[in-house]
């Protein structure tokens, strides 16, 4: 369903607990675009998640701003600014006493919806997150798994279609096969829906693969870079950042890419026989690794059918 | 033997000093023939008041803790005190409490009442205290970023949560009221004590009135307990799946 996402804007935002050496956010200023996934990611002690929980007012801001769509979030009632903003934790909090429905419902309760309206919105949220509409509503947190909870948790964060999304490390706790699962989902599901989202995680690889920007935060909630996860990665602005992205960026680069994105040579009459092959969305990492894997110098890309689009060699893909 | 009963003939609780039956002339544990006569104008109207005696109190005392939990919830700092001061109620024998209530109220159901009281506190104020203290922090923090406000978290999600531990608190509280209710015959002659303390006061030791009413006021505890379990689990349905 469409959604008009908001602009949001960090303008200065500073956040200093009293008796507390030092601030936890630091004259943090960066802007989210309308329709963006802008990951906050950076070592314990770095106030990623206090920059999150200054958003929705959870945590009060010391100094500077926040803007949504250019209203100050200090202007706005704080429950009706609440209830306009998604909120997802790692522990999902989904309400025991409450069924899956009760619990997707409480945000459109709360806005003073009709029954019949919250009844049709579950059950379209159900479905839009992968769970069964008709026998999943009835049930109660206690009955579903790590991941089936998280998903309740996303359906009830996006149940009054707000504009943002605040996701405090949503993925964190549930196992890593899972965990790629529901990145993928969370991802397809943008792809509809584009809201805006801030998305807090200490893993860089989450970062790098659901981000559209990464904002790395350092000791002391300073912003070290904000920028596309392909700059940061190619470009880092400094040693911290580098040390934190990891050696093998260079590596977490080639995960950014799509073999669909290389020109690729023509397969030529024999068709590429007796190269090991690969599907063209696969990324230039796969690809490299398949070729360290098979001690093979060239690859052959395929469309979904398995019919030959064209050969790509070692050095396209290292270039 | 059983001359007494016919010597002490005429009093509520002496049966049949006519034509006494056997049972009755040996003083039986089990006389049926005095259950059924009896039946109407000693044990039912005594079960009656025992129930009253003990819906009464329970329901004061329930009140009353949680109001006090209430605050003492809300307000960190009266926690300890409150706690202690039911705490205190609750260590004084029953009969000691009695006595010390009868110069202010006298001999009377309110002096019996205010003793059955102060002892449902400590436990009901404590188990609601737990309970609502219980709830897990991740679903205090989920409600405030829905935008709950601080009446709607307590009213929809933390009294909810707490429900599993007030509703155990109140089948102790209650199963307890209908046991020392039974002592509030050492002041007044109402409830199930009354007949066993007249059972007790016969020279011979009534055999069959002590085992029915005793016998009752178990049964009594039982019911009360059997009932409140269901209403526990009808009330709270999603507990039984954790």
């Amino acid at each position: 369903m469409p959604t008009e996402a908001a602009e949001l804007v960090f303008d200065e935002a500073t956040k200093v607990y009293p008796g507390r050496d030092g601030a936890a956010v630091d004259h943090l200023s960066l802007t989210v675009p309308a329709g963006e996934i802008c990951v906050l990611v950076g070592p314990s002690g770095g106030g990623k998640t206090t920059a999150l929980k200054l958003v929705n007012r959870l945590i009060p801001l010391t100094g500077g701003d926040i803007r949504i769509d250019g209203t100050s979030i200090l202007e706005h009632d704080l429950t009706a600014l609440r209830r306009s903003i998604g909120y997802v934790i790692q522990q999902v909090g989904l309400f025991p006493h409450m069924t899956v429905e009760g619990n997707i419902g409480t945000v459109p309760r709360l806005l003073g919806w009709e029954k019949r309206r919250i009844r049709e919105r579950v059950g379209e949220l159900l479905e839009l997150v992968g769970l069964d509409p008709q026998q999943d509503r009835r049930r109660f947190p206690a009955e579903l798994s790590g991941g089936q909870r998280q998903r309740v948790g996303l359906a009830r964060a996006l149940a009054a279609n707000p504009a943002l999304m605040l996701m405090d490390e949503p993925f964190g706790a549930i196992d890593p096969i899972v965990r790629a699962r529901l990145q993928d989902e969370f991802l397809r599901l943008q792809g509809e829906l584009r809201k805006t989202v801030v998305f807090v995680t200490h893993d860089v690889d989450e970062a790098i693969k659901v981000g559209d920007r990464i904002a790395i935060l350092r000791e002391g909630g300073r912003l070290a870079q904000y920028d596309t996860p392909q700059r940061i990665l190619e470009h880092p602005v400094d040693d911290f950042v580098a040390d934190f992205v990891g050696r093998d960026r260079a590596l977490k680069a080639l995960s950014l890419r799509r073999l669909a994105d290389l020109e690729l040579a023509p397969a030529g009459r024999n068709g590429g026989d007796g190269l090991p092959s690969l599907a063209a969305d696969a990324s230039l990492r796969d690809a490299l690794a398949l070729l360290i894997a098979e001690r093979r110098d060239a690859l052959l890309v395929v469309d979904g059918s398995g019919a030959p689009l064209g050969i790509v060699r070692r050095r396209d893909i290292l270039s | 033997m059983t001359g007494w009963l016919v010597a002490k003939g005429g009093g509520p609780v002496i049966p049949d000093f006519g034509q006494p039956s056997a049972c009755l002339k040996r003083n039986g544990w089990f006389c049926t023939d005095w259950l059924t006569k009896h039946w109407g104008d000693t044990l039912q109207p005594a079960l009656v008041q025992h129930i009253q005696l003990t819906l009464i109190a329970v329901g004061i005392g329930f009140a009353i803790s949680f109001l006090l939990a209430l605050v003492g919830f809300r307000w960190r700092l009266f926690d300890g005190p409150l706690g202690g001061f039911t705490d205190l109620l609750y260590a004084i024998p029953s009969i000691a409490l009695f006595q010390l209530l009868v110069p202010l109220t006298g001999v009377t159901v309110t002096t019996v009442e205010i003793a059955l009281v102060s002892y449902t506190l400590f436990i009901l104020y404590r188990t609601m205290i737990a309970g609502l203290r219980a709830v897990p922090d991740e679903v205090l923090e989920s409600a405030r970023g829905m935008g709950l406000t601080r009446l709607q978290t307590f009213f929809r999600v933390e009294l909810p949560l707490a429900a599993p531990a007030i509703l155990a608190g109140l089948r102790i509280a209650t199963v307890a009221t209908i046991s020392i209710a039974t002592v509030a015959a050492f002041l007044i002659d109402d409830g199930l004590g009354a007949p066993i303390f007249a059972a007790i006061e016969t020279p011979d030791l009534f055999k069959t009135e002590l085992l029915a009413t005793g016998g009752l006021a178990i049964l009594l505890a039982l019911v009360a307990d059997a009932l409140l379990a269901a209403l526990q689990r009808a009330l709270t349905p999603w507990n039984r799946l954790r």
